[in-house]
């Protein structure tokens, strides 16, 4: 039954026989989401800049306290430890998509290869003789993503409203860049979220008679069909979310105006 | 016609080494022709594992250049011939000799899964009815050949040599195929997590990218074992509403 230890070939770290340049999508993948969480820490931090006028950046939607007219319920709260954290409404939500990003099954794969060398690239030696897999703590935590997924799909409804919000002018109905760029924001990111392997599996997955249950059949089909490019949504929509941040910003800064179309 | 450099592991056990081999290589050949030729010309004791020549018994796994690859479907034209290219052995398990290693820890794991259970049959006549559309995700896993692939580049085995407490994608595929068999009664879901040591896995792919029949091994077999076990053993929620409907 056993596999005699002794008879196994121990690889070293980064001992591989590969040519290609195996390498490269773990750079690029540290690289992207280093940019990323940068960014995002910083702009989360600012509490400043993030809306102008009917737009509101998604890096602070919703807005539960807060000094923009996007506030939901009113300003900054009082009980806030301003001198040990200065206050951000956006810390008040982050944590839920940085959640779902974090214990999703694609950034999961990604991460362990980018950030632990774990394994630094298939079939290329890693740097550790330990392995504890996501079996014990911490990263049994990984298991909780599908009620970050719960968050997220919320966070799609949320998302949509800011759309709706930024149609509202002061003369009326109206379009802007801006909107464009929420919309763009969230149908990439609906198509990252609802194609969610939790996402597919509450949808249908878990049945082995799917074809008893011809609506979940229909969603199961749909959410496959998205998670067949799920690192293409994770990876475009994490962009996006970021430009949405950017663009807001520098209109409310002034940097350039909110383009109105109709 | 021209003429490739080779380097073949030679050896027995664990001890060995890569040695050089010239051969003329033509249109049309693959990796295991190759070997083949070199046998025929230069090596005639090199122990070689291969059967049908045609990507589908799952003898001839190795590594060229690195990457486990079935020999027998790795064109000649599709490597880089300006530098010698490297065959060894996979190296998840233990070498005997040459190319040839000891699968044989597969076929012990595959008789722990607990077998197929069917439901009572659906008609007189002692048969079942089954809808396409329910059969068609364990019909993506039956597609596997055994050749081990899977298990060679997965970093928990080849690297971390966790054979005693992970039974590899291989095997995570074989349960998921019964599991998702629409006539399946058995539940694995405990065995999963205890013993084949699913938790284990970190998702990196490697098994997909390596599959030479093209089975969505992460996505589609893994990944759903994965919340099947999440729905047993994680999810409060789930575990409250099994207490008001036990059968769910």
């Amino acid at each position: 039954m056993a596999v005699k230890q002794d008879r196994l070939v121990q690889i070293g770290f980064m001992e591989t026989g590969r040519r290609d340049s195996w390498w490269l999508p773990p750079v690029l993948t540290f690289a992207g989401y280093t940019a990323f969480i940068v960014y995002t820490t910083w702009a989360a931090l600012q509490n400043a800049n993030y809306w102008d006028g009917n737009l509101l950046s998604p890096f602070y939607s919703p807005e539960l306290f807060g000094k923009s007219p996007h506030a939901i319920f009113g300003p900054e709260p009082s009980w806030w430890p301003n001198a040990i954290f200065p206050y951000s409404p956006a810390l008040l939500i982050l944590a839920f998509p940085a959640g779902f990003r974090m214990t999703c099954y694609y950034y999961r794969g990604a991460y362990y290869k980018a950030f632990w060398a774990d394994p630094p690239g298939c079939a290329v030696g890693e740097p550790r003789k330990t392995y504890w897999g996501e079996r014990t703590f911490p990263l049994i935590i990984q298991n909780i993503h599908r009620y970050f997924m719960y968050a997220a799909v919320a966070f799609i409804f949320l998302l949509s409203y800011d759309i709706y919000v930024s149609m509202k002018f002061p003369d009326g109905f109206g379009i802007s860049l801006g909107t464009l760029i929420l919309a763009t924001n969230v149908v990439l990111i609906g198509s990252y979220t609802f194609g969610c392997h939790s996402f597919r599996h509450i949808a249908g997955g878990v049945l082995d008679r799917i074809s008893r249950a011809s609506v979940r059949k229909k969603v199961y089909d749909c959410s496959s069909c998205l998670n067949r490019r799920h690192m293409l949504f994770a990876w475009v929509s994490m962009f996006t979310v970021m430009f949405c941040d950017i663009y807001t910003r520098l209109c409310a800064m002034g940097v350039w105006t909110n383009w109105r179309i109709l | 016609m021209s003429q490739v450099t080779f380097r073949i592991w030679r050896g027995e056990g664990k001890e060995g080494e890569f040695k050089e081999y010239k051969t003329e290589i033509t249109e049309g050949m693959v990796v295991l022709d190759a070997v083949h030729q070199i046998q025929a010309e230069s090596a005639g004791d090199m122990a070689v594992r291969w059967n049908c020549k045609a990507g589908k018994c799952g003898s001839c796994s190795a590594e060229v250049n690195g990457m486990p690859k079935l020999m027998c479907m790795t064109r000649m034209n599709t490597l880089p011939q300006d530098k010698p290219i490297t065959i060894e052995p996979i190296k998840a398990f233990p070498r005997i000799k040459d190319l040839v290693t000891d699968v044989s820890w597969n076929f012990d794991v595959k008789k722990r899964i607990k077998k197929f259970k069917p439901r009572p049959p659906d008609a007189p006549d002692g048969t079942w009815r089954m809808q396409q559309e329910d059969i068609d995700r364990p019909q993506e896993f039956r597609k596997c050949i055994e050749c081990f692939l899977c298990q060679d580049v997965c970093h928990v085995l080849r690297d971390h040599h966790m054979h005693e407490s992970f039974i590899g994608p291989r095997f995570l595929i074989y349960t998921a195929a019964l599991e998702m068999h629409p006539l399946d009664t058995e539940n694995r879901a405990k065995d999963l997590k205890d013993e084949f040591g699913i938790g284990l896995c970190n998702i990196t792919k490697c098994c997909t990218k390596v599959c030479p029949e093209n089975i969505t091994i992460t996505d589609n077999g893994i990944i759903p074992l994965k919340e099947r076990v999440v729905d047993e053993f994680f999810d409060p929620v789930n575990k409250l509403l099994r207490i008001f409907k036990p059968n769910s």
